[in-house]
């Protein structure tokens, strides 16, 4: 570190009161020579409005937290992803609350649409906000997809409930069993066939969607419908990245030529699928899961993440208060993206162990 | 009054003996019944739609726990490192009424809290009681 980032780093540190901040975030954060860059992920912050101006509290800590941490990167990440469920119910209120929060952030920012962000008024406020709700962009000789990958069947969304409003609380409830399940949906793989046509192979492909495109658990929306067909899409390509948000944990997994990686919520934590022993799921056995949750720690099992995008493939680094750094990077041996530190089954330890 | 009573006393030794250990499949049912009403309560205050709200700013049980999953009805009672004794599974619910859901504490025995553990462990049925892992 050089005086001059570690006087800047102990100032803003300072002024945050934030005493401890683990000194990875800034060891990490140092850029590598070439083409290789960096980014910030953040994801589900689900605020959530009570009445009035009050908004519940635990929540706006984590967007808060890993905004201000964000910021303290140093060299500078080349610009931030938001990784959907901004908003618990999609309100006005909701989505205002959390731009605000984000405004703080100063670096240029993607967002990509969650289920609680849309399905109150169909992304319409949201867009206003953020953009659209699908688009690519390129960036140091990387291509970069966003997609909407929670919409659902057109009867569900359009015919099955009496109110907007109702609809939202319908999908909001992730073991609501009155839910859909998600889907990129047939225009917007035409569209993405479209995209990547004038794209070479060798590029390298990173995707950002709300959901797995994978399956992994129906019953939560681990899951999106039409996954195999987007990873048909994808396929051609010789180094392709999926990220996606919702799962509030740790996962990754290998398809094909197809890495794929989850990121932390920064409001609470959900139990893998097998710790609901009434169902079957499809955890990727590649994974080594985060540790267990410690609630009386608020902000435990919460995160976010710091990528480190090299030779195309993307090295994701979790930031977690309360417990040890993580860091899942791409393992040129195996093919695979592995755990620097726990992947191996002797090294796991028993905080890993879900049940 | 008094040839009432000798008339109901006698009404009764007339009916056919009800042993105290037997019951119908009818009453099985009537109990059945009754537990799945406690555990359609406790879901109903799980994602906070029922009349009664347990906490005060809207923030649900099934928010952190769906299916009611991470709550392991079947460890308790066990040590709870973060309060440093053997604790019962009411004493977690109360925790988190009263942290994430900013609520006061529900009684022991009190129709919701019951309700509560009903729906709770209905999600966990056929899992091992294993008392105290943590």
């Amino acid at each position: 570190m050089s005086r001059n980032s570690r006087r800047d780093f102990l100032k803003n540190a300072a002024l945050l009161g934030v005493a401890t901040l683990p000194m990875s975030l800034v060891r990490l954060s140092f850029a590598k020579s070439g083409d290789d860059f960096t980014f910030a992920y953040i994801s589900d912050s689900h605020i959530q409005h009570i009445k009035g101006n009050q908004f519940v509290r635990n929540w706006d800590m984590g967007l808060k937290r890993a905004v201000a941490e964000a910021n303290l990167l140093v060299p500078k990440p080349d610009f931030v992803v938001y990784g959907g469920d901004l908003a618990q119910l999609g309100t006005k209120a909701e989505l205002d609350h959390g731009a605000e929060i984000m405004s703080a952030l100063k670096y240029k920012t993607h967002y990509v649409m969650g289920e609680h962000d849309y399905y109150l008024d169909l992304g319409a406020y949201w867009e206003k906000l953020f953009g659209p709700q699908w688009h690519s962009f390129d960036h140091k000789g990387v291509h970069f997809i966003v997609l909407n990958s929670v919409l659902t069947h057109h009867h569900w969304t359009y015919e099955r409930w009496p109110t907007a409003e109702r609809r939202m609380a319908e999908m909001s409830g992730l073991d609501n069993p009155n839910g859909s399940p998600f889907m990129v949906g047939e225009k917007q793989r035409e569209w993405l066939k479209n995209d990547l046509a004038k794209v070479p192979k060798s590029t390298p492909i990173v995707v950002f969607s709300h959901s797995p495109l994978q399956k992994i658990f129906k019953g939560w929306n681990f899951w999106t419908d039409d996954a195999e067909q987007v990873q048909a899409i994808l396929k051609p390509f010789q180094r392709v990245s999926v990220i996606y948000g919702h799962v509030h944990q740790i996962q990754y997994n290998q398809i094909g030529n197809i890495s794929f990686h989850s990121v932390m919520a920064t409001a609470w934590p959900w139990p893998y699928p097998q710790s609901y022993a009434l169902a079957e799921s499809h955890l990727p056995v590649l994974t080594v899961p985060m540790n267990r949750a410690d609630p009386f720690f608020e902000r435990d099992a919460t995160g976010w993440q710091f990528m480190n995008v090299k030779t195309g493939r993307v090295d994701l680094t979790y930031q977690l208060p309360n417990n040890t750094t993580r860091t899942v990077a791409f393992n040129a041996k195996t093919g695979k993206p592995g755990d620097i530190a726990y992947q191996e089954k002797t090294k796991r330890i028993p905080p890993q162990d879900h049940y | 009054m008094k040839y009432a009573i000798a008339a109901a006393f006698a009404a009764l030794l007339a009916m056919p003996a009800a042993l105290a250990d037997e019951f119908t499949k009818k009453d099985m049912e009537r109990w059945q019944k009754d537990f799945d009403d406690a555990a359609k309560l406790g879901r109903a205050l799980w994602v906070n739609d029922a009349p009664i709200k347990l906490g005060t700013n809207g923030v649900a049980c099934a928010q952190c726990h769906p299916n009611a999953a991470n709550t392991h009805p079947e460890t308790y009672p066990k040590f709870q490192k973060q309060i440093g004794r053997v604790a019962a599974l009411w004493e977690m619910v109360n925790w988190c009424i009263r942290n994430p859901l900013e609520g006061k504490n529900l009684s022991a025995d009190s129709k919701e809290m019951i309700a509560l553990q009903a729906y709770i462990a209905s999600e966990r049925k056929g899992v091992k009681l294993a008392p105290g892992k943590h």
